[in-house]
């Protein structure tokens, strides 16, 4: 396989959008595109995450649209679906087929449009993600399984709930004050100073997950263009490679062995680090899958930042915080920079290719600029995962 | 046991058409089953474990050689929760607990909690339940109703 780099990148605010979906992936495709001083006529295939906007705008083509709406020509435009996870899944594969050498120019991303919809169309049809047959009649929704890990959580580490709570609260708190700090989050300049007690006495929504345990509704898009390793010094000085990447399937919630330690993830972590020639020690910065405080807990335990059990503790203690250990989700992740399903993956991305230009607004920006990044994309109650590894040298071999 | 089950043996109408089946026991079969107050599931002949709910293929070992059978209804409640904010179409049911439990036989099962939702707290992770009805719901986008059971805490 070619080495593949990232040479441009775009990004829309995120939050609630008065842009159809379709002009939202275009304003963060043609940032994308003048980031890299590409000719748009250079674009060879287009990779959309869409998750749900058959039910946003009545659209199930959204990909061939946004080439039709950037006049890409008669491209292959393909609509990429994991849900949440749905982004990733575009970059992965657009990914492989530049690397396979198909294609020396791709555009990859995704956009959501979740707001349109409403708080119980938008739980019902994100829901959709989970097992049908066996989880939808029950009324199983994402923060209810989320709720259901932290009660395993809390039993499997003998964590009393509601010490657990404070624990899991203390992620939305530094989430939260590294969104406030984010321009294009959705609570930009909101809740930077909030507290512990705010999240254990928001709203529940799930016992014992509260409104701010969980990220918001949101409408947004962002987008890259990939390019082969021998092309992207042609059009940027500081490429940023794609070192590894790893996908992972799960299964229905009744067959996992334990819901804190999903298969699906941990495959997918391994084999990106496999793929990369890396460990966890080697990474300096992660974007991962909060989309709950619990869920971002998780993450680190199976991606193998913290021993099992040990994710929560080290959270309190500041070592997932600017200057700790690993630090997570200094863009403010899901929870502070909101979460357009679709379009996810590919924020994530975005950010850690901010960090390693050196550009992440201030009080963001981790220093020394890091050399190697890694996000972390869950799609449906751990239906897909995707993990990506980004580095600012090419693939060790 | 097999005449227990009502089902039509193809769950297709019309039959195969001479294509072989693997499917033992159905979705539907399943969710019948459920209604009446029974939990079925597939023994398999290779390993010897239970698979629950039905799959083509054995959820242990991926043997295809399974025998249809019936679980005891009971287990281990392993996880749930009480959900407060619904899904569209479930907003009459507010407060109700999902769960998760693991049968004795081994497979787990997701289903509704029969339980306070306001005396429902962490002490019963670990209680043993019971199957003790079953509960149907569907809209227009499910495919017609579906129907999950609901556990008993044994008290
Ligand atoms: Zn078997």
């Amino acid at each position: 396989m070619r080495d593949v780099a990232i040479i441009g990148i775009g990004h829309t605010k995120f939050g609630r959008a008065s842009k159809t979906l379709i002009e939202l992936f275009s304003e963060a495709a043609l940032q994308a595109i003048d980031d890299a001083g590409v000719d748009l006529k250079k674009i060879e295939a287009l990779f959309q995450g869409a998750a749900l906007p058959d039910f946003e705008e009545g659209q199930v083509m959204p990909a061939v649209f946004s080439a039709a709406d950037l006049n890409l020509g008669p491209i292959p435009a393909t609509r990429c679906e994991g849900a949440c996870a749905s982004a990733s899944v575009a970059i992965r594969d657009a990914a492989m087929w530049v690397g396979a050498g198909e294609y020396d120019i791709v555009l990859a991303g995704g956009v959501e449009k979740a707001s349109t919809m409403g708080v119980n169309f938008a739980t019902r049809t994100f829901a959709m993600a989970c097992h049908a047959p066996t989880e939808g009649p029950v009324g199983l929704t994402f923060p209810g399984v989320f709720a259901m890990a932290a009660r395993v959580y809390s039993r499997n580490y003998d964590i009393p709930l509601d010490n657990l709570r404070a624990e899991m609260a203390s992620v939305s708190v530094k989430n939260h004050r590294h969104g406030a700090l984010n321009p294009l989050a959705q609570f930009y300049k909101k809740y930077g100073d909030l507290t512990v007690e705010d999240v254990i006495n928001s709203r529940l929504v799930a016992d014992p997950l509260t409104l701010l345990d969980c990220c918001p509704f949101s409408d947004g898009a962002s987008a890259l263009v990939l390019c082969s390793a021998e092309e992207a010094r042609k059009y940027t000085d500081e490429p940023i490679y794609i070192v590894g990447t790893g996908q992972g399937s799960g299964t229905p919630l009744a067959k996992m062995e334990d819901l804190t330690k999903p298969v699906s993830r941990i495959n997918s972590a391994r084999a990106a680090f496999k793929h990369a020639n890396l460990s966890p020690e080697d990474i300096d910065i992660v974007e991962v899958h909060d989309c709950f405080t619990i869920a971002e807990l998780i993450a680190l335990e199976c991606m193998g930042f913290f021993k099992w059990g040990e994710a929560a503790d080290a959270t309190v203690e500041g070592q997932t915080e600017l200057g700790g250990k690993i630090p997570v989700n200094m863009s403010g992740g899901l929870i502070g920079k909101g979460h357009p399903i679709g379009a996810t993956g590919a924020s994530q991305v975005y950010w850690i290719v901010k960090q390693m230009r050196g550009e992440a607004p201030k009080g963001n920006q981790i220093d020394p600029i890091p050399e190697y990044g890694m996000t972390d994309t869950l799609g449906g109650d751990f239906g897909t995962l995707c993990h990506l590894i980004l580095g600012r040298s090419k693939r060790r071999k | 046991m097999e005449n227990e089950l009502k089902v039509n043996p193809s769950g297709v109408s019309g039959g195969t058409g001479g294509a072989r089946e693997y499917t033992v026991l159905t979705q539907a079969d399943y969710e019948n089953g459920v209604k009446e107050g029974k939990l079925f599931g597939l023994r398999c002949t290779a390993c010897k474990k239970i698979t629950c709910p039905p799959m083509p293929v054995c959820q242990w070992c991926g043997s295809r050689n399974l025998e249809r059978t019936e679980l005891g209804g009971e287990g281990e409640l392993i996880t749930f929760t009480e959900i407060r904010v619904p899904p569209e179409g479930f907003e009459d049911d507010v407060p109700y607990i999902p769960c998760l439990v693991r049968t004795k036989e081994g497979p787990c099962v997701v289903g509704r909690l029969d339980y306070d939702a306001e005396r429902a707290t962490q002490e019963l992770l670990g209680k043993q339940v019971k199957l003790n009805g079953s509960y149907t719901k569907g809209d227009k986008f499910s495919g017609g109703p579906r129907t999950c059971p609901v556990f008993g805490v044994i008290e």
